[in-house]
């Protein structure tokens, strides 16, 4: 008997009734669902819905700057328009869509488990993301518009005399919403993977993928928390009469930035690890080969996580309130893992039967604008190179390719390689190669020629620049990259439509996978497994599948599996 | 449980480093006091996880060479379906939006809340049926 | 906007280099990397520490593509084959190196950087000229030791003039909510915060007139909360002083 087999009998509901598989249906199922597989899924369709949203704004945004002095949209709302675009793509997108989405469905699966730790937590984490989404929208539908102080809401600007109206308070309670979801995801994950690991699934065979998980977790409860108090402490400026960060109220405006940015950094590695772990799915099984260098991937994460609570104040280099050489040395040296990332990737690569699907494409795409960016990030560390670029078009460039690089480019390699064991259907291979190429020029295009913006000196978050700057061409190709990568998403729409009304069956392993969750059947039943191979090393399946080049026969990977193991 | 410790401890302790540094070289308290509540973050569940290694039987998801038929027992009880979690979202949005538009859906909210809340404890203690 | 006139520190044009995507490199032959030359002694320190980092980054991001693409191209799956490549799992030798290495290149740029940033937040104690510079939603003061003042008005963007060859020293400060000084020929940009008082020094060393601007996110009118600086001889500088102050 496995212990799938003894989960299904074990696991199922308190008080003993009978698993009821012609359950709730459609709009019941839900709202009712606690299974991480239905929650994962609403987590991926609602913070793509979001991402779409978003891209629509930055269009507008771009529209607006295709010559220097345009009147698209009124100052106002362009504010507007980038504030809940970044905030929209940070909060709502980037991390609900891999940590709420990828790691909700895919984690229990690959740890052998039948369901998340809390699965009712759960439940709550997707309605308070989803509601805090919707309370950011709505408030462009207030009076006085949607918050337009910039995601970053830097005091005394986000004031309520210099904010007012229901639109910023709206924004606010949406972070705190979203937050809180974030958490109680964090606190979900970091428990399923420390309890409910099938047994000989130790640690160090943990997938990257979950490793990555579980280290953004840990970085999650660090940040989330401090977010969250910041924000409470600008409500209570705003309404309360406090002054904690009011100048002649003996406030520190500068208080603000360094709570958002001990926060903020370490967020941008919450957006980024998890993305990482979806490349470090991907790589390895469309190359047929293991991880190259396990363990040192693993410290390689658990340091960035460590030495980026360190780091915050490299966004404030031009406030000359930091020890510039404290924070200049943290951050360059958080390259380094980084760099060593890289590296394993191509070494994984390296020696490979690379197949190029469109998931490899994708991480393709990722490995290069991300280098892009990582190389540039390295030189904003340096806080005479910041001093030059910082808060110009330079850092959007940098930020994008790093940021929307790893969640545009890492996010569709992981939506196509998992889309199959979601669904149980197959994308179009053509259609999905189309989209990427796409995806890769135009994002090429809209990112590169911003380097060049920035450093002739236009700056962020500004509707109108001059003749004399010299960058109306450069913006008007930027803005045709950004509409040519918003093609590339209706490829994506046309797609998922064929692929939903002509259904092609995918197979339960159609990449010849190594990670439990191909294990199952696709999509997977409720309580996910009915059998398990034996686990002697990082890749079961792969050891199950290829006995003759097992993990466990190269030395120190694994245990050899005695034959009576071997159920059937 | 052995890893999970180390995991935690280490980062605990690295951020303490970094804590002492940056208190005598940068001497800016803001940055000081949120570096050591990080600390703390990861040295007390360390802490945790370092009472229970000593107290739980080896369990067999930390072992080289366990089979999978080793894991008896309930592993967990995993409910199937049920609304009080969408219950308990709305009553934190409408609390939540009373920040925003007074009092009144604070009402509505904290009565979902408070249902919710009860509902979902009444569920477990029953034996959640949907 | 448009009786706004600069004189351009450098313009080549190199838009239709931009559309090969070669631009950043193409233009190092003459301007650095894209960036500007920097038009104070300052400005020229960081420029060249930016010319050091981008020739490390072009070094190492060419390293790890050509890397990338020998992979991509030598180990792409033939057509009808279906070998099992070797398990490789981990090389220790080749582990250490690519972690080592970095760490070098890193230490190296931090020397650097050190160096530079130490030169470019010197303050001098006894400077040639002092200015006190105010931010405000949504223009600039700027108020020279005797008394002169020059303040923005409506679309009149106003000018700080400077000596070249001397330096200035600048004492910066916000009257409302967090703004920018911004020179990019100066490759300088330094927040105006409310609370707190800023200094930093300038000394320019090219005359002629160079665009300023907002960096810092201010509200509604951030993006036209420009100015400009004129660099000239301390000689004409003298002389607009004290015509200034008789005016
Ligand atoms: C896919 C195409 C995208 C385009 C064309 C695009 C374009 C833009 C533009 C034009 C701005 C305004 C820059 C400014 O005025 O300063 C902006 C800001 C921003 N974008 Fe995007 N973006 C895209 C995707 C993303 C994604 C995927 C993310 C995050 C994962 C993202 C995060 C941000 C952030 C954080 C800001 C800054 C907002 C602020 O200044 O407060 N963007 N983007
Ligand atoms: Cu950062
Ligand atoms: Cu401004």
């Amino acid at each position: 008997m496995t212990i799938a087999d003894e989960r299904k009998d074990l696991s199922h509901d308190e008080g003993g009734h009978e698993h009821d598989h012609g359950g709730p249906k459609g709009i019941y199922l839900w709202l009712t669902s606690t299974d991480h597989k239905v929650i994962g899924k609403s987590y991926m369709y609602t913070s793509l819905v979001f991402m779409l949203i978003a891209g629509a704004m930055a269009m507008i945004i771009r529209a607006q700057l295709t010559g220097p002095n345009n009147h698209l949209v009124s100052q106002q709302t362009y504010n507007e328009l980038f504030t809940i675009h970044g905030s929209m793509m940070l909060y709502l997108f980037a991390g609900p869509f891999a940590f709420g989405g990828f790691a909700n469905y895919i984690l229990p699966l690959q740890i052998g488990a039948p369901d998340m730790a809390f699965p009712r937590l759960n439940a709550l984490s997707y309605w308070l993301f989803l509601t805090g989404g919707v309370t950011m929208l709505s408030g462009f539908f207030t009076s006085g518009g949607a918050a337009a102080f910039g995601w970053v809401s830097y005091a005394p600007l986000s004031s309520y005399s210099n904010a007012p109206g229901a639109g910023p308070d709206l924004w606010i309670v949406a972070i705190v919403l979203t937050g809180f979801s974030g958490i109680f995801t964090a606190v979900n994950l970091i428990t399923t993977a420390f309890y409910l690991r099938a047994p000989g699934l130790t640690m160090f065979r943990l997938p990257i993928f979950t490793w990555n998980m579980i280290v953004t977790g840990m970085l999650i409860l660090i940040a989330f928390p401090i977010l969250t108090a910041a924000m409470i402490m600008l409500y209570a400026d705003r309404h309360f009469g406090a002054h904690f960060f009011t100048v002649s109220g003996g406030g520190s405006p500068v208080m603000w930035q360094n709570l958002f940015w001990f926060f903020g950094h370490p967020e941008v590695y919450i957006l980024a690890l998890p993305y990482f772990g979806i490349v470090t799915e991907v790589i390895p099984v469309f190359s047929r080969k293991p991880v190259f260098g396990y363990k040192g991937l693993v410290f390689a994460t658990l340091s960035i996580g460590a030495l980026s609570t360190g780091v915050w104040a490299h966004h404030m280099f031009t406030t000359g309130t930091v020890l510039l050489p404290f924070f200049s040395a943290l951050s360059l040296l958080i390259a380094v893992p980084t760099g060593v990332k890289v590296f394993t990737w191509i070494a994984t690569m390296w020696g490979g039967d690379i197949e190029f699907k469109t998931p490899m494409l994708f991480v393709v795409g990722f490995l290069v604008t991300f280098v892009m960016g990582g190389v540039t990030g390295v030189m904003l560390a340096a806080p005479p190179i910041d001093f030059a670029v910082h808060d110009t078009y330079f850092v959007v460039a940098h930020f994008h390719q790093v940021l929307a690089g790893t969640a545009v480019f890492g996010g569709f390699s992981g939506f196509f390689y998992w889309y199959p064991k979601l669904t149980g259907r197959m994308y179009r291979e053509g259609l999905g190669k189309l989209q990427f190429w796409m995806a890769f020029v135009g994002f090429s295009l809209t990112f590169f020629p911003q380097y060049i913006i920035g450093l002739r000196g236009m700056p962020r978050r500004v509707p109108v620049y001059l003749v004399s700057d010299h960058v109306t061409f450069l913006n008007q190709l930027s803005t045709v990259g950004a509409f040519l990568t918003g093609a590339s998403f209706v490829v994506w729409l046309i797609n998922m439509l064929i692929s939903w009304k002509r259904p092609v069956a995918a197979g339960d392993n159609p990449w010849d996978g190594h990670t439990l969750e191909w294990a199952t059947s696709s999509p997977p039943p409720h309580h996910n497994f009915v059998t398990l191979p034996p686990i002697r090393s990082a890749r079961p399946l792969w050891d199950a599948n290829h006995p003759e080049h097992a993990d466990y026969k190269s030395p120190g990977h694994g245990v050899e599996f005695r034959d009576e193991e071997v159920n059937k | 449980m052995k890893v999970e410790y180390r995991i935690y401890m280490g980062i605990g302790v690295f951020v303490l480093l970094i804590t002492a540094v940056y208190f005598f070289w940068a001497k800016e308290y803001g940055g000081v006091t949120m570096l050591f509540g990080v600390a703390g973050l990861g040295i007390m569940p360390a802490l945790y996880f370092g009472w229970w290694r000593k107290r739980m039987d080896p369990r067999p998801e930390d072992s080289e060479t366990a089979t999978i038929a080793e894991s008896k027992g309930v592993i967990g009880a995993f409910p199937s379906n049920t609304i009080w979690p969408f219950v308990l979202g709305m009553g934190a949005f409408l609390s939540a939006l009373s920040l925003v538009f007074g009092e009144w859906t604070l009402v509505i909210g904290g009565a979902l809340l408070i249902f919710g809340a009860a509902s979902v404890t009444l569920e477990s203690r029953r034996g959640g049926v949907i | 906007m448009s009786s706004f006139k600069f004189v351009k520190e450098r313009h080549r044009s190199i838009e239709g280099l931009a559309l090969v995507g070669l631009a950043l490199v193409l233009s190092s032959c003459s301007n650095a990397f894209g960036g500007y030359r920097g038009a104070t002694t300052q400005g020229q320190s960081e420029a060249s520490l930016y010319q050091g980092f981008m020739i490390t980054g072009i070094v190492v991001a060419g390293i790890t593509f050509l890397g990338l693409f020998y992979v991509l191209v030598k180990y792409r799956r033939r057509k009808g084959t279906n070998k099992i490549p070797k398990q490789r799992h981990s090389n220790l030798p080749v582990e250490v190196i690519y972690t080592v290495i970095p760490v070098l290149i890193v230490i190296g740029l931090f020397v650097f950087t050190v160096r530079s940033e130490n030169k470019i937040t010197q303050v001098s104690s006894n400077p040639n000229v002092s200015v006190d510079i105010t931010a405000f939603q949504w223009g600039w003061r700027f108020t020279y030791s005797n008394g002169v003042s020059i303040v923005s008005q409506g679309a009149n963007y106003p000018q700080l003039v400077l000596p070249s060859n001397e330096t200035t020293k600048v004492t910066l400060v916000s009257q409302d909510v967090v703004h920018g000084f911004y020179v990019p020929a100066f490759n300088f940009s330094r927040y105006a915060l409310p609370g707190v008082t800023n200094y930093f020094d300038l000394t320019p060393t090219t005359t002629g007139t160079y665009v300023g601007r907002c960096s810092a996110l201010c509200g509604l009118y951030h993006g036209e909360m420009l100015f400009s600086v004129r660099v000239v001889t301390p000689s004409q500088f003298k002389s607009w002083l004290t015509q200034q102050k008789a005016a």
